[in-house]
């Protein structure tokens, strides 16, 4: 499903990731974990051709994004969700508006809009907060909001930027599961965090990066 | 292209100010531009009817006998030059000055028409044979003076063509002025909304789909300022007819035709287009850099 093939960005003389190796495959959900400044985001960034690596070669579905051309981007993107750790949701637009914007840009009709808004504002159980606008919603309900925005147009695989990083515990596992039932439908998920209590319990992929390069990768993993 | 339209009038509605001051710059720009069309329009009308009618008028001394009058109308039909000759007597002269100053009693009293002359119009071929014409009737004893309209030809040419020099140069000024109002708004709104881009980059936004709503908010900003500069001008025109319409006399400019005025809409609409078009996608180009 993603296959990173000696992948390195330098920023600079600095390098944000140094020789990366790593394939997940469809369906895997995988916490890429490590201190701030490791090069989690800028790993995930790679995913969403928001930058090019300086080297090396990223294959998701079998397209190499390093090659795509910039006006097969938007369609790319498409396949991919992402969620960010302050929401990125429109203040102006509710919460209904903000998931439908994912199927706005996709130009589908405004009836296949309103069926699937319906149904992933459901799955997500904030189907009866769909009139409210961001500032009227809990960190909870804003990163639900984020996660059935990045899932509302069906993507093969979800990134997660510390989804839970501003969310209080009881909150955070709240969106974890979600992310966790997510993944349970077929889903791929890579899950950028540094909260060790969520991956030693979820018990899932762990691939822990220092200074840019993938120190360990373990099924089931522990982050210590 | 419904959806753009949509993004386009949620962008117009977040920020009125912005576009209040848009559509103000772009409706003074056009209704320059309309005075100045209808000003050139009006007086290249006034030149074509005074083209059209190139009349040296003479004047008779007292006591000029039908004799005398003929003689001279005989004479000028000879001349190739002349196309028409009209004999006004003392008697239609006092009839056209009553006409002229019905609604001013205390003129009317005043003159007879023992103080108006007799006249002749001689119409010719083109403005050009008028002077000629003026020198045969001058040498004429019977004539105590000849009045030549090429003044008034000369003098509206001239205005013509100022009005169409300063008008050119002020509307070409006002809308490089209006561009750059636009370039600088649109500008200002894709820097206000560069999240929301970001966000809609992230979730597959074409490049199109992004860039139209800041194009046809431009485009919108020139059609309403238009739209809103064509109705004042028809307004304002239409509430001065009869006052100008006393000015102009025999010069049928007004009411301004309908049809003209429908031209002038669907012209500036499409100059609105093309500035307003053409300075969101500078701003567009400038500002918007989607990767």
């Amino acid at each position: 499903m993603i296959i990173f093939n000696s992948v390195s960005k330098r920023f600079g003389s600095t390098f944000a990731l140094d020789n990366i190796n790593l394939e997940v495959k469809q369906g895997e959900f995988v916490f890429i974990v490590g201190p701030s400044g490791a090069g989690k985001s800028t790993l995930l960034r790679t995913l969403t051709r928001e930058i090019l690596p300086t080297s090396g070669k990223i294959t998701v579905g079998g397209v190499d994004t390093t090659k795509i051309k910039t006006s097969d981007i938007p369609l790319f993107r498409r396949k991919v969700g992402v969620v960010f750790q302050d929401f990125k949701l429109l203040d102006d637009r509710t919460v209904f508006e903000n998931v439908a914007l994912t199927l706005e840009v996709q130009d589908k009709s405004d009836e296949e809009i309103l069926k699937s808004v319906e149904h992933t504002l459901k799955l997500v159980e904030i189907w009866d907060k769909r009139n409210l606008f961001p500032r009227q919603l809990s960190g909870g309900e804003a990163q639900r909001t984020a996660i059935a925005r990045a899932i509302v147009g069906k993507p093969d695989v979800v990134l997660a930027d510390e989804p839970t990083g501003d969310l209080d515990p009881k909150t955070a596992w709240g969106v974890i599961q979600l992310l966790n039932e997510i993944n349970s439908w077929g889903t791929t998920i890579l899950m950028a965090t540094h909260n060790q209590e969520i991956v030693n319990t979820l018990k899932r992929r762990v691939v822990i990066i220092k200074a840019g390069k993938i120190t360990k990768d373990s099924k089931e993993g522990k982050y210590e | 292209m419904s959806r753009a339209v949509s993004f386009a009038k949620r962008n117009i509605r977040r920020t009125p100010f912005q576009a209040l001051a848009a559509s103000m710059v772009m409706f003074l720009t056009f209704l320059a531009l309309m005075i100045f069309i209808i000003l050139a329009a009006g007086s290249q009308t006034a030149l074509r009817y005074f083209e059209s009618k190139p009349q040296v008028i003479a004047f008779f001394k007292e006591g000029t006998t039908d004799t005398d009058v003929s003689a001279i109308e005989n004479a000028l039909q000879q001349e190739t030059r002349v196309t028409n000759t009209k004999f006004v007597s003392k008697e239609d002269a006092l009839q056209i000055y009553r006409e002229k100053n019905k609604s001013d009693p205390a003129l009317l009293e005043l003159v007879t028409a023992n103080i108006l002359p007799a006249s002749l119009e001689i119409s010719t071929q083109t403005p050009q044979d008028l002077q000629g014409i003026a020198e045969i009737l001058k040498k004429e004893p019977v004539v105590s003076d000849v009045i030549v309209p090429e003044d008034v030809v000369q003098t509206l040419t001239q205005v013509t063509g100022i009005i169409r020099v300063v008008g050119g140069a002020t509307v070409g000024f006002l809308m490089i002025f209006a561009t750059l109002v636009i370039v600088m708004i649109i500008g200002f709104k894709i820097r206000l909304k560069r999240n929301e881009i970001e966000i809609m980059r992230l979730l597959g936004a074409s490049s199109s789909f992004i860039r139209s709503p800041f194009i046809l908010e431009g485009i919108f900003y020139g059609v309403a300022g238009a739209i809103l500069a064509w109705i004042i001008s028809y307004g304002l025109l239409w509430y001065f007819t009869p006052f100008l319409q006393g000015y102009l006399g025999e010069v049928k400019l007004l009411p301004v035709n309908p049809l003209f005025m429908l031209a002038l809409l669907g012209g500036s609409l499409f100059l609105a287009c093309f500035v307003g078009g053409l300075g969101s996608i500078a701003a567009v180009r400038r500002y918007l850099k989607i990767q």
